[in-house]
This record gives C-alpha cells, sequence and structure tokens, in this order.
C-alpha cells in the first residue's frame, strides 16, 4: 500500500501580495494584481504592464539571509514562499524532520539574465560585416562585466539548492521545468515521491519571474501577450470573447506535503489530501494545442483514474485558463470530452485573470487556491468576464467569488510544446 | 511488487560519434575527441578546448515531414533528437518516428512516456545580437572611451574595459528595441530556447503522449531523469520510455558561465588529450563536450511481449539526494561526499546489494577537484578497503563534460560494459587519489555483476543508480 499524502503547509508571492490571508481576500474581492511594467523600461514594448510582485523582501522570512546573498528574483520569491509553508506547518518551531527525509521537489524557471550587461557585452563585440561577434573582444567584455554569482544564480535548479540550504534537507531534490505546467509537475512528482516513502515531508512548488526584456520579447514575438495597454486591470480576461492574450505575472507558491503517517505522528494540522495526479503529452505541434485538446484531456483522466473518483465527484477546476484564445477553447472544449454531461455543473475559474499568469510558478499558486478554497467553502472568480466567448460555455464563476460546496478540486496546468499535469486536491477526512 | 525495468536502447552522442557502436568503441579504446573549440573562437577564454559534435545535422535524424520543425531547435534540442532516434532505433522501437511504412508500432501512444534532462539553454548570441545592434544607442558612445550623457533610455552597464577606465555610454537603446529591434526576431525565438523543448521534440515525433518530463538540475540532469523514468514505468504509468539528456554549452554565453564558475581546466589548452583527469591528484578542472544521450527504458513484460531480447542491462536501483557545502560560493559539494553517499547507499538499498556485489562504478568524474574529492570520499566510506580493487571507469577523459546529458553517457558505458563483460581503458589516471586504483590503459574482459553510476553537480542535487546483468 502507498502513503496517503497531504498538505500542511502554504505559502506565496503574488502579484497580489505575500500573505496567505492577504491575497486570498484579495482574490475572494475580485481584484487585479497587474499593472505598469517597473522592473524594466518596457514604455516602447508592444506590452507594457504585468503582474509584478511588490513591497517584498525575502530577508524578512528567511533565518540565514547570508546564505543567499545574490539570488535572482525567482530564488528570492521561493524562499519567502517556502519559509510561510514551512512556519504554516508548525515546522518553523522547533518541529524536527530527519534532514535525509526532507526531499524538495520544484517546477521553477531560470532566473532573469543580466540584461544590461549581457547585451552591452553584445552590441559591443558585434561585427557587422561579418554578421557575428567578435568572440575574444566578447570575451573580454563579458568577462569584465558578468559575474559569477549573477550568472549561476540563473541556473533552474538555484532557488531548490536555496532552499535546500535554508532548510537543511538532504532527501531527493529536483528542478523540472516543463513551461507553464512546471509546478504542479513538481507537486505530483513530489506526492510520488512520498507515495514510495522515499521522503517523509516534500517542499514542492515553483517560482519564477519572465518580467525582463527577453522574456516580454519573446512572448510579443509569440503574439502570446495582451496588448491592452490603456487598461492593465482589466486586460487578463479568460474565457472572454475578446480575451487578446495572457499577462505576465511572477511569484512563488511553495507547500509542505507530508506522508499522512508523519503529519498525525507530529499532530500537523492538515490542510487538503493529494489523491490524484496525471502527466501527458500532447505530442501534437510545438506552436499549437491538438484541437481536441488530448494531451489536457488524458491528464485530467489519468488525475481522475489516480484519485479513484468520477467526473461527478469534482467540486471545482482550477483552470489553466491563460486567457488566450487557444487555450481557454481548446481547455473547454477538454474538460466537456472528460465530464461529458457533468461539465455544465463543474464550476471552474481561473485566478490568472487576477494574478496574470506566473508561469512555472503559476500550477502552485493554483493548487494552493484549491486548498483554500477547500477550507473555506468558496470559490476564487474569474474576473473581467462580461462577454462570455460562445466557445466557452461552461460556468467559469464569473467576476464574483462564489459560496459552494467544495471537497474535491483539480488543478490543471498546460505546458507550451505540450506537456499537461493534473492534479486531485481533496478536503481532508480520515 | 513494482514492475522490472530494463535499459534496451541506447542513444548516445557526442565527439566521438553517433550511436552505440562508434561511441563503445572509441570509449573501449580510450580515444578522446576534445580538441582546440571551432565552434567559436575561443581565443579570449582561458579554456580554449572541448569535445565537439561535428559535421552533424539534425535533419538526418527526424523524419521528413519533421524537418521544417528543426529551423526552431536550438543545438541542445537538436542533439536530444537526434540522440532519441539513434536510441529508439537501437532498441528496435517501431514508432511513429521510425516506422517503416506498413509497421505497426510497438507501443500504443499513450503508453510511451519521456522524461529528459535539460541544461539552461542560450540564446544563439550570433541570430540575438543582429537584433540587438539594430537598437544601438545614438547618444552613446559605442566603444567607450567616451563621458558623454548617455540618453536615458540607454541601459547603463557596469565600467567597460574597453573604455580606458572612463565609464562607457549605455550602447543599447531599450526603447529602439521595443519599437522596431525584437521584430527582427523571428516569432518562435523563444521556443527554440525552453528546456523543456528537448522533450516535446521527441515525444511529437515518435507520438509518446504519455507522462513527460523535463529535469533541470545541472549536470545531474541525466540521472535524475532516468529514475523519473524508473518509476513512472515501475508505477504502471508507462511501459516504455525516452529519458536521459543533452546540452551543448560550446557557444560563448554557456561556455563563459562555466568559466565563471571556475569550472574549467585553463592549464592544458596544448594538451587537450590529457586535459580532463579525474581522480588524478594533478586534475585542473573540467573541460566540456556535448552531446549525451538518450536511453530507452522498458517494463520487462511489455519487452517480453513485443519479442525483444533481454536489454543490455536492468536498472535495479536508484537513489537522489542534496547536499551542498555551506561554506562554498560555488555550491560544491560537500567535502565528506556524505549526502553523495546518501544516494549511493538508497540506490545499493533498493537493489539489494553490498558494496561487494559492485564490479563496476561509473562516477561523475569530472576532474574538478573539489567534486573528486568528495566522490572518493563518498566511495572510501562505501566501499572501504576494497575501492582500489574496484573498477572505476570515467568516461568524461574521452567526450568532455556534457552536462545535463553527461550522467546519460555513463549510463551507456555502463550497460555495455555489464552486456559485454567489458572493461573500457581508463586514461589520465597517473597518480589516483587516496583509495583509487590506478585505471588500466586497454579494455579488458572482466566478470561484473553490477555497476553503480552516480552524478552530483552545481546545486548539489545528488543521483545513484545501479545496473545489473542481464544474460542473454
Amino acid at each position: 500500500m502507498s502513503n496517503r499524502v497531504v498538505i500542511t503547509g502554504i505559502g506565496w508571492v503574488t502579484p497580489l501580495g505575500h500573505q496567505i490571508e492577504g491575497v486570498w481576500s484579495a482574490m475572494l474581492a475580485g481584484k487585479s494584481g497587474i499593472g505598469p511594467t517597473t522592473h524594466f523600461d518596457a514604455t516602447t514594448f508592444p506590452t507594457r504592464f504585468s503582474g509584478e510582485v511588490r513591497d517584498y523582501d525575502y530577508r524578512q522570512y528567511v533565518k540565514q539571509p547570508q546564505l543567499h546573498d545574490g539570488v535572482s528574483l525567482n530564488t528570492s520569491f521561493a524562499l519567502g514562499a517556502a519559509a510561510m509553508a514551512w512556519q504554516g506547518a508548525g515546522l518553523g518551531q522547533g518541529e524536527s524532520v530527519a534532514p535525509d527525509r526532507l526531499g524538495i521537489y520544484l517546477g521553477s524557471g531560470e532566473g532573469s539574465i543580466d540584461f544590461d550587461n549581457y547585451v552591452t557585452a553584445n552590441v559591443l563585440s558585434w561585427d557587422a560585416q561579418k554578421k557575428q561577434i567578435d568572440a575574444p573582444r566578447w570575451a573580454g567584455e563579458a568577462m569584465h562585466r558578468l559575474t559569477a554569482t549573477r550568472e549561476l544564480e540563473q541556473e533552474p535548479n538555484m532557488p531548490l539548492s536555496h532552499l535546500a540550504m535554508e532548510f537543511g534537507a538532504q532527501g531527493p531534490a529536483y528542478n523540472c521545468l516543463t513551461a507553464c505546467a512546471a509546478s504542479t509537475q513538481a507537486i505530483g512528482e513530489a506526492t510520488q515521491i512520498l507515495r514510495r516513502g522515499d521522503a517523509e515531508v516534500m517542499i514542492s512548488g515553483g517560482a519564477h519571474s519572465m518580467i525582463h526584456p527577453f522574456g516580454v520579447t519573446g512572448f510579443n514575438r509569440l503574439t502570446a501577450l495582451s496588448r491592452r495597454n490603456d487598461a492593465p486591470t482589466t486586460a487578463s480576461r479568460p474565457f472572454s470573447v475578446d480575451r487578446d492574450g495572457f499577462v505576465l505575472g511572477e511569484g512563488a507558491g511553495m507547500l509542505v506535503l507530508e506522508t499522512l503517517d508523519h503529519a498525525q505522528k507530529r499532530g500537523a494540522k492538515i490542510l487538503a489530501e493529494i489523491t490524484g495526479y496525471g502527466s501527458s503529452a500532447d505530442a501534437f505541434r510545438i506552436t499549437d494545442m491538438h484541437a481536441e485538446g488530448r494531451g489536457p484531456v488524458a491528464a485530467m483522466t489519468l488525475a481522475l483514474k489516480d484519485a479513484a473518483i468520477n467526473p461527478p465527484q469534482v467540486d471545482y477546476i482550477s483552470a489553466h485558463g491563460t486567457g488566450t484564445h487557444e487555450n481557454d477553447a481548446i481547455e473547454t472544449r477538454a474538460i466537456k470530452v472528460v465530464f461529458g454531461d457533468a461539465a455544465p455543473r463543474v464550476p471552474v475559474s481561473s485566478i490568472k485573470s487576477m494574478t496574470g499568469h506566473l508561469i512555472a510558478a503559476a500550477g502552485a499558486v493554483e493548487a494552493i487556491t484549491c486548498v483554500l478554497a477547500i477550507r473555506d467553502q468558496v470559490l476564487p472568480p474569474t474576473i473581467n468576464l462580461h462577454q462570455p466567448d460562445p466557445e466557452c460555455d461552461l460556468d467559469y464563476v464569473p467576476n464574483t467569488a462564489r459560496k459552494a460546496k467544495v471537497e474535491t478540486c483539480l488543478s490543471n496546468s498546460f505546458g507550451f510544446g505540450g506537456q499537461n499535469n493534473t492534479l486531485v486536491i481533496r478536503a481532508w477526512q480520515p | 511488487m513494482p514492475r522490472r525495468v530494463m535499459i534496451t536502447g541506447l542513444g548516445p552522442l557526442t565527439g566521438l560519434g553517433r550511436g552505440r557502436q562508434e561511441n563503445w568503441t572509441a570509449v573501449r579504446e580510450g580515444r578522446c575527441a576534445i580538441e582546440r573549440i571551432v565552434a567559436f573562437d575561443p581565443a579570449g577564454m582561458p579554456c580554449q578546448i572541448a569535445a565537439e559534435v561535428r559535421d552533424f545535422s539534425v535533419r538526418d535524424f527526424v523524419p521528413k515531414s519533421y524537418r521544417k520543425a528543426t529551423k526552431v531547435m536550438a543545438r541542445d534540442i537538436e542533439l536530444a533528437v537526434a540522440a532519441a532516434d539513434l536510441a529508439a532505433r537501437d532498441a528496435g522501437l517501431v514508432t511513429s518516428g521510425t516506422a517503416q511504412e506498413g509497421q505497426a508500432n510497438s507501443y500504443p501512444s499513450p503508453r510511451m512516456g519521456a522524461q529528459i534532462g535539460a541544461g539552461l539553454i542560450a540564446a544563439d548570441i550570433n541570430e540575438l545580437t543582429d537584433a540587438l545592434a539594430t537598437a544601438k544607442c545614438e547618444a552613446g558612445a559605442a566603444s567607450g572611451g567616451g563621458t558623454q550623457q548617455a540618453a536615458p533610455c540607454c541601459v547603463a552597464p557596469v565600467e567597460s574595459t574597453s573604455g580606458g577606465g572612463g565609464a562607457s555610454g549605455g550602447v543599447f537603446d531599450i526603447h529602439k528595441w521595443g519599437q522596431t529591434g525584437m521584430e527582427q526576431l523571428t516569432p518562435l525565438w523563444l521556443l527554440k530556447y525552453l528546456p523543456n523543448m528537448l522533450a516535446c521534440h521527441v515525444t511529437i515525433i515518435h507520438d509518446a503522449q504519455g507522462p513527460s518530463n523535463t529535469i533541470t538540475c545541472g549536470d545531474s540532469s541525466a540521472a535524475l531523469s532516468i529514475g523519473e523514468s524508473l518509476r513512472v514505468i515501475q508505477r504502471g504509468s508507462a511501459d516504455v520510455c525516452f529519458c536521459g539528456g543533452a546540452e551543448s554549452r560550446l557557444n560563448p554565453m554557456a561556455f563563459i558561465r562555466q568559466v565563471l564558475a571556475g569550472r574549467l581546466n585553463a592549464k592544458d589548452n596544448a594538451q587537450p588529450g590529457q586535459s580532463v583527469r579525474p581522480f588524478c591528484q594533478s586534475a585542473s578542472g573540467t573541460v566540456l563536450g556535448e552531446g549525451g544521450a538518450i536511453v530507452i527504458l522498458e517494463s520487462q513484460e511489455t519487452l517480453a511481449a513485443r519479442g525483444h531480447g533481454p536489454g543490455y542491462a536492468e536498472v535495479v536501483g536508484f537513489g537522489a539526494s542534496q547536499s551542498v557545502d555551506f561554506a562554498s560560493r560555488n555550491r560544491n559539494p560537500d567535502p565528506q561526499g556524505k549526502g553523495l553517499a546518501l544516494a549511493i547507499q538508497k540506490a545499493m538499498r533498493e537493489a539489494g546489494v553490498s558494496a561487494a556485489d559492485i564490479d563496476l562504478i561509473v562516477p561523475y568524474g569530472s576532474a574538478i577537484p573539489e567534486y573528486d574529492r568528495a566522490e572518493a570520499a563518498a566511495l572510501r566510506a562505501i566501499f572501504g578497503p576494497r575501492l582500489s580493487q574496484v573498477a572505476i571507469v570515467t568516461p568524461k577523459t574521452c567526450w568532455g563534460n556534457c552536462g545535463a546529458g553527461g550522467a546519460a553517457l555513463d549510463v551507456c558505458v555502463a550497460a555495455l560494459a555489464l552486456k559485454e563483460q567489458v572493461l573500457p581503458a581508463v586514461l589520465n589516471r597517473a597518480q589516483p587519489l587516496e583509495g583509487i586504483g590506478s585505471g588500466w590503459r586497454q579494455a579488458k574482459p572482466a566478470a561484473l555483476r553490477h555497476a553503480l553510476v552516480f552524478t552530483t553537480g552545481l546545486g548539489g542535487q545528488n543521483a545513484a543508480l545501479v545496473l545489473r546483468r542481464v544474460e542473454g
């Protein structure tokens, strides 16, 4: 028999704030965390707004700040969110976990590039005739301008390494980077590690910021971002007929997961249980989702099967719901395939309407909203949804939070390139 | 009981060759692919040598219908896609990527998974700078030297070396970039560099619709991804998986990151063939290679059903752990190798073997002295005095350090040594570290029952695998 896996701690750093209750209240009030981009001068970019984390300093949260000098934004978010989850789990006050039984599985993104120094080195060493950089000159410029720490901290496993240092974890340690599905996948795989008994406690989640010039350039070139520059707070409008792309957010979501045994032995407060996980690949195209959503269908179906439940038992779906034309239509179609007759009755919402898309970190933040929805028996809304797309005809909990019976939630995340992951999160029942 | 998992296909792709046969022959003989770098002019770099994959076109490794998609592949992705093709064919696996006309696929698509390791992929510097150069700052002094005020839209870099001590003006105008510069980049630019694209292209080509993951833990990525595939098959979520990894850091940006991290050997540019000396007192850093391997793992039940032989080896144990030297800014491993030992012990426990059952060790063996010492300490703790009698093989001496793909190459070597009962040559270990044997200059037959493969990397994630010989 495999171990049951429960959630005992949650923490997040988001564009709506960085306290559990504050962010949750803002979500239930339907607030938007989107505003003008300030991380860099985006005033001429096609998209000039985003969901930035504001007034945040990770040093408030960590016990050993000297270990973390020079971290990238993503790691700084990871540290705060994990410290919140750790303390919330009652592990901050002398509760001990054997270091080799404490693992970490993150779905974190890379740190942002040292843009100013990098582009300067590139432009200064550009040989316009040969259409290539003068490599020896570039090496000289780069060696002078770039620093070891800043470069090292961009490695996608750095949030993981910093958490391991901060919390003394020596157990299984992974970072997966399956684009927008990463932290959902991380939570799913962390659950598998606990089920097998390869660890007793796992810190899991993700952290990411792509609000930097190349991040916005990349998504703007893909025409994936909303360009509603005149109205940033209403720009993220999943499932709306006039949606024009997603809005970039940043932040982190972290959970403490434990085997039921371990949680009960130490008398931990159990917030919810993870009962199902499904992972699949579209295996279709790099640029588009499969029109019938075969990957999302497979991920949801596998997760339900893993949890041994049927669609009518699902009370809420936390959608991937990015606000791109393609995702929202196909996700809707996929939900209908999986849920059949039950589809119109299951509420679906996208908190990305309020936080923007946290990319690798999105899934973990959404998993936390499922935990809170179960705790408070209330569903967060999809804001900015006044004219639903005829192709999107499910119940998206438009604009206003709603009281509801919430026992079982599904949380969907679909990555660029076609990696899909779904979790089943359930109210704790012995 | 979890299902048994076999290694049935090997797709190594390195500076020494393409596929199992070429690479195994070369490694057995101890050939080395490390030479002066030609991918870019390395004159400004302290280390100027590497093992490059030359004369390689990914178009030779994808179905005709997929050739167009190769335009959006960074080199890391190209290498993984080619390695996956080599591995699938080596396993005799019929997929939508390898099938001849009319041939039925070996497995239904939902039963095929992909867990592939990837590095931090750097954008092609020439492609990107061609676009960046269109947004040069008018007001800034293009080559440093000047002290004139840069326009406020010009990014303000640190002082330039070329400015003779004076602050250079900004050279890059971010307003121009936003208005027109970025349009010089192909619309799909971003997709070339997402690390999950290694797995995504492989899943598309082979129509693998099962569980799919991308592990990004530096040089441990491939070993962790093989461990993930093992678990996916053991728990029944798929019957066959593509796993392993690939990376190319032979471009200026990825290369300089390794330079800045102090990992590369800057002393042996004149003798590339002897530049990687793992577990030798004279080790002076690692040398990069490009490439990696995709390995096919398969459930023993379904393998038997498709009428294939037993494969190269069985994966019988896996362990993962984390260790960082708190005192070291470079995230070096714990000097006593404690975290590493933890991963190795877990893998051995799962395999039900003791140190006496292991006849071959393929360690990380990077020739970075701090790592070598930590690994040697971990091995001494586990193997005791017997360690000097156990064969330790270090293929990085031949194809360099292939980063996120490296540990998959180590698994290929271990699996082939077990299959053929042969130990490849071990070079460049004239003065071994305490407790380690000195190696042998020529391949030799040996009775090998179990092989231990382990890895670590920058950031401290460790992984260990135990492979068991299969008969037949």
